[in-house]
């Protein structure tokens, strides 16, 4: 079968890749592209280690076809904070330590950084139902949580309670 | 391992033509998350299936209100749906059965003509369509044809389209005044989990709160979701009191033809459709704008 070309924006730089029509984006991501800070937990939708932004809407690059992205923009965990200057919700994950494993974590962090784009002043009630499909097996929610709600709050203010 | 053929046609013709072409099976590409888990459960099997994506189409991701009604790409997802706020003052059941299904993630692909089309009994966009007299516009080589949604669905994951069709429009015609509705369902958990019961019912209301109009739709308790005009009729002509939510309650308990399976057992499901059925009666009948 003869491979598919497609030009697509990811972290708003041009990217031209070769793919099989049944190639998924996360497939591309990874193992073309070599942006492997997209994770694979499940590669059916459930878990969330493969969130990406895609025009802006946080989708599962695993049920994504790398076809599909043509001429669309795609927003990965390498466009969020650079390796000397992390983004806020990056240093708060540090801060309240939640992440072990950190496998669920870039996926977390692209959801978050959707939630706070589109809510920036959640409940906790709000963030933890927007991010109900980012699945963690290690650290528990509680400390992620934390994290969330004080880069929202270093970011702009949290609404109090739940 | 299924090989994958990926099409994305730009008009409903070459759509249409794609689809009817019988080179190999083909499904429509709207936003995947159910087809593309299906597909590879089919792992085993050397065969190739063509997939033709809709969303390139113009107008089968858009959502348009007319004086008429509710002008609905199938494939419109369900986050761009729900975001939408002149939506959401006319047909709020519709919105909240929309916004329940999956994930965040789940919600910036998933489209409501696939939650249609998957036809899954536990479809939570399917009752809330049903109650609003929805209405799918279909169309194929031989032309178009209309057919309600409570019509369009006909067993478990099976519904009337046939090979080469393709759902065009779902069509939501715009209520008569003070009428609202609300959908709910039952999961044991609070967040991404698939319907045990499910429930949606519209009433129109006149000034003084007497029920002119009703419907009542029921899902996850028959291989289909049910349109109970026995349910609707309990409440037309009342106030909504008690005796009348008891009586509609028990219209949709005997409509019921559930199973038990691990989600719950069928005298489960046939007392909650019963509960829900009076819950969202009074939450839509509490919506209605004087
Ligand atoms: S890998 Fe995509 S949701 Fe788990
Ligand atoms: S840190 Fe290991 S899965 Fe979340």
């Amino acid at each position: 079968m003869s491979k598919t070309h497609v030009t697509t924006s990811i972290n708003a730089s041009l990217h031209e890749f070769l793919c099989e029509p049944g190639d998924t984006l996360l497939d591309v991501l990874r193992n073309e592209l070599q942006l492997t800070g997209t994770k694979e937990g499940c590669g059916t939708g459930d878990c969330g280690a493969c969130s990406v932004t895609l025009n802006g809407r946080l989708v599962c690059a695993c049920l994504v076809l790398a076809v599909e992205v043509e001429g669309m923009e795609v927003g990965t965990i390498e466009g969020i904070g650079q390796s000397d200057s992390l983004d806020v919700i990056q240093e708060k994950f540090l801060e309240h330590a939640a992440l072990q494993c950190g496998i669920c974590t870039p996926g977390l962090i692209v959801s978050t950084k959707a939630l706070l784009d589109e809510n920036p002043d959640p409940t906790e009630a709000e963030a933890r139902y927007y991010l109900a499909g980012n699945l963690c097996r290690c650290t528990g929610y509680d400390k992620i949580i934390r994290a969330v709600m004080d880069a929202a709050a270093t970011l702009g203010g949290a609404k109090e309670g739940v | 391992m299924v090989s994958i053929v990926y099409a994305a046609p730009t008009s409903i013709q070459d759509a249409v033509e794609l689809l009817a072409d019988n080179a190999m099976p083909a499904n429509v590409l709207a936003g995947g998350t159910d087809l593309l888990i299906q597909t590879r459960a089919q792992a085993g099997s050397a065969e190739s299936r063509l997939f033709v994506d809709v969303k390139k189409i113009k107008g089968m991701s858009s959502a348009n209100m007319t004086p008429q009604g509710l002008e609905l790409g199938p494939s419109i997802s369900c986050a761009e749906f729900t975001a939408r706020d002149d939506i959401r003052a006319l047909y709020p059941g519709l919105v909240e059965a929309a916004g329940l299904i999956g994930s965040t993630q789940i919600q910036g692909r998933a489209s409501l003509g696939g939650n249609l089309c998957n036809s899954s009994p536990a479809a939570d966009t399917i009752p809330a369509l049903i109650v609003n007299s929805a209405q799918c516009v279909i169309v194929g080589t031989q032309g178009e044809r209309r057919v309600t949604v409570e019509d369009f669905v006909t067993g478990v994951g099976s519904n009337c389209m046939h090979q080469g069709e393709l759902l065009k429009l779902i069509f939501v015609p715009t209520p008569v005044a003070r009428t609202s509705d609300a959908y709910l369902r039952f999961i044991p958990r609070s967040e991404m989990d698939i319907a045990v019961v499910g429930a949606g019912v519209s009433v129109t209301l006149d000034a003084s709160g007497s029920c002119q109009a009703a419907r009542v739709s029921i899902g996850a308790v028959a291989p289909r979701a049910l349109l109970v005009p026995e349910a609707a009729a309990a409440l037309i002509g009342t106030s909504l009191d008690a005796a009348a939510l008891t009586a509609a309650a028990s219209a949709a308990s005997a409509a019921a033809k559930p199973i038990s399976d691990k989600r719950g057992t069928a005298e489960y499901r046939q007392h909650v459709v019963g509960v829900l059925v009076k819950r969202a009666t009074l939450i839509a009948a509490d919506r209605v704008k004087p």
